[in-house]
């Protein structure tokens, strides 16, 4: 297991970490960077898939099952809106470029 | 410990460093829109890394292979097809679901480590019970907010002593989760009511919100989904679950201050007060709606001088956006000075409004949000209203009475003239009276917001 006091000093620069990114964030993108960050922690899928690889009953593995579904669907539902919904900035702009 | 089994383990935490990194980087791009898409793509990057890095070295067994890759294309097929198929205005949803599986995953991770019924160390029980219980929270609630969006589930339900029982649900799951810490060891009954509990709390603390709040309650459940998944990542050791999921704890919960700051309610007012659909504490208003025809409504548009804009949910709704910009450029090629006001919570999320018209092609430059643009209204020959209520709602500003009274609002009764595109003469969304609309210089065009524009684009053709 990670160091408690170790595990600690990750959690506290990660609070932060997130915590300055986010803070400087123009209101139109609010959504697109919710949808974003609810991608990220679709991070939980690797340990999803380690937990069923570690199971050692059947109830365990299809909770396991169960888990490694709902987190690539996070994963996958999350990236898929949150890019297309930021590919829409961008075509915008361009459209804006275009404009005389 | 043998040679191979060591440079997995290094491949693997390799990887997620890398994945942790590029989470950031990600995020850190994704916050301007010149880099946004660059940004979820470095992310995905990440994310397959650390995955395909996963699936080759963690060593399963073939058939637990077999089940994880089963489970992974399933539960990622079926939300790659729904993901690509969802229109645009059902994102505040969609967003929810997602959010809720993967506080569902990590719910389910505490799950499998804890029936194992190792009589572990008190803080690694601790954690994991932790993380199951914000995981489980965040999964129910996530799903109710869904079925609340998608008009699955249309009613709020509320009774008296609502809050007590939640209290008693949350008190009661704390103490099995205590009882489980006491005794350093999970017994399966135990673990299951502990489950079964939290559950029910996500399902108890949401039905009683209202529509109007669910994009705060989104928001703070994706935080929550974040958290949950950093406190899983303790318990396995995995440090891109750690740091991915805490920076999305502090991201989202920013994010949530935000919103909820946006609408002038503290996050326990949103939570507990049961506001969203009640507002009958109003008075009745006086004075009536005016009614206007489209023909009239398009004439005074095309011979303003300035227009702002203000869209609303309704605008989403009707999935009018392409229509009330086609009309936009109708004006704007008249010469008519326009912008958009974006209130940031106009439709369920804030930004929704700006997605929504980027979708349309509108140029940046014409988005204004609500600081910018309030001064420009005491201006404006006219405010074009459609499908917003309460961010347009003067009581917030004068009437101590109303439940809205201190949110900040889009100043639209300043103008010289208001038209407003509403669906009917009801009340909106929040089931709030309207001041605005039976203002004297306030014309009410009924019908959805994609014929209004539609009859709108007719009528400044026709006014030459």
């Amino acid at each position: 297991m990670i160091d408690g006091v170790i595990a600690l000093y990750i959690f506290m620069l990660a609070a932060f970490t997130g915590y300055e990114v986010i803070s400087r964030v123009p209101v139109i993108l609010h959504t697109p960077l919710m949808s974003g960050s609810n991608f990220v922690h679709g991070i939980v899928l690797v340990g999803a898939m380690v937990a069923l690889a570690t199971a050692d009953s059947t109830l365990a593995r299809v909770i396991g099952s169960i888990g490694v579904f709902l987190a690539a669907g996070n994963a996958v539902g999350g990236y898929v809106v949150t890019e297309r919904m930021l590919r829409m900035f961008v075509s915008a702009g361009k459209k804006q470029e275009r404009r005389p | 410990m043998s040679g191979a089994t060591m440079s997995a383990a290094t491949v693997i935490q390799l990887s997620y460093l890398i994945a942790a990194a590029l989470f950031i980087l990600g995020l850190k791009r994704m916050s301007s829109p010149v880099t946004a898409v660059s940004g979820v793509r470095w992310a995905g990057l990440g994310m397959l890394l650390a995955t395909i890095v996963t699936i080759v070295f963690m060593g399963a067994t073939p058939l637990d292979l077999g089940l994880v890759l089963g489970a992974a294309l399933v539960g990622g097929g079926l939300a790659w097809v729904s993901g690509k198929r969802v229109a645009m205005t059902d994102m505040p949803q969609m967003i929810a679901l997602y959010n809720g599986m993967g506080g569902g995953a990590a719910a389910a991770i505490a799950a499998v480590e804890l029936y194992r019924g190792e009589t572990g160390n008190a803080t690694h029980l601790t954690i994991a019970l932790i993380g199951g219980f914000i995981g489980s929270v965040s999964f129910s609630g996530s799903l109710i907010a869904f079925g609340k969006l998608q008009g699955l589930i249309t009613k709020s339900v509320r009774f008296g002593g609502q809050k007590l029982v939640n209290l008693a649900i949350l008190v009661a799951t704390l103490a099995v989760g205590a009882t489980i810490v006491a005794q350093s060891q999970a017994a399966a009954p135990a673990v299951t009511g502990f489950f079964v509990l939290a559950l029910l709390l996500g399902i108890a603390m949401t039905l009683p919100i209202g529509g109007a709040d669910m994009p705060v309650v989104i928001s703070l459940y994706n935080a929550l989904t974040g958290l949950a998944v950093g406190f899983e990542g303790f318990v396995l050791d995995n440090a891109a679950m750690i740091i991915a999921g805490t920076v999305v704890g502090a991201a989202g919960t920013l994010l949530t201050q935000l919103m909820a700051k946006a609408m002038n309610r503290s996050l326990g007012n949103v939570l507990f007060a049961n506001f969203g659909e009640t507002g009958a504490a109003t008075g009745g208003l006086t004075g009536t709606q005016k009614p206007i025809e489209a023909s009239d409504a398009g004439v005074m548009l095309a011979f303003s001088q300035k227009v702002i804009v203000v869209p609303g949910y309704g605008m989403a709704v009707a999935q009018a956006q392409h229509k009330v910009w086609e009309l936009c450029q109708l004006l704007i090629d008249r010469g008519v000075q326009l912008r958009f006001a974006i209130h940031p919570v106009a439709g369920r999320m804030p930004g929704h409004m700006n997605v929504l018209l980027a979708e349309a092609g509108v140029p940046y430059e014409l988005i204004a949000d609500l600081d910018e643009v309030n001064a420009e209204f005491e201006t404006a020959d006219v405010a074009l209203i459609i499908g917003a209520n309460d961010v347009v709602n003067p009581d917030a500003r004068n009437n101590r009475q109303s439940p809205i009274y201190g949110m900040p609002i889009l100043n639209a009764d300043k103008a010289k003239n208001v038209i407003v595109i509403k669906r009917g003469q009801g009340q909106g969304f929040s089931g709030i009276d309207n001041a605005l609309f039976v203002l004297d210089q306030t014309r009410m065009l009924y019908g959805d917001a994609q014929s209004a524009a539609n009859q709108l684009i007719h009528a400044v053709k026709a006014a030459g």
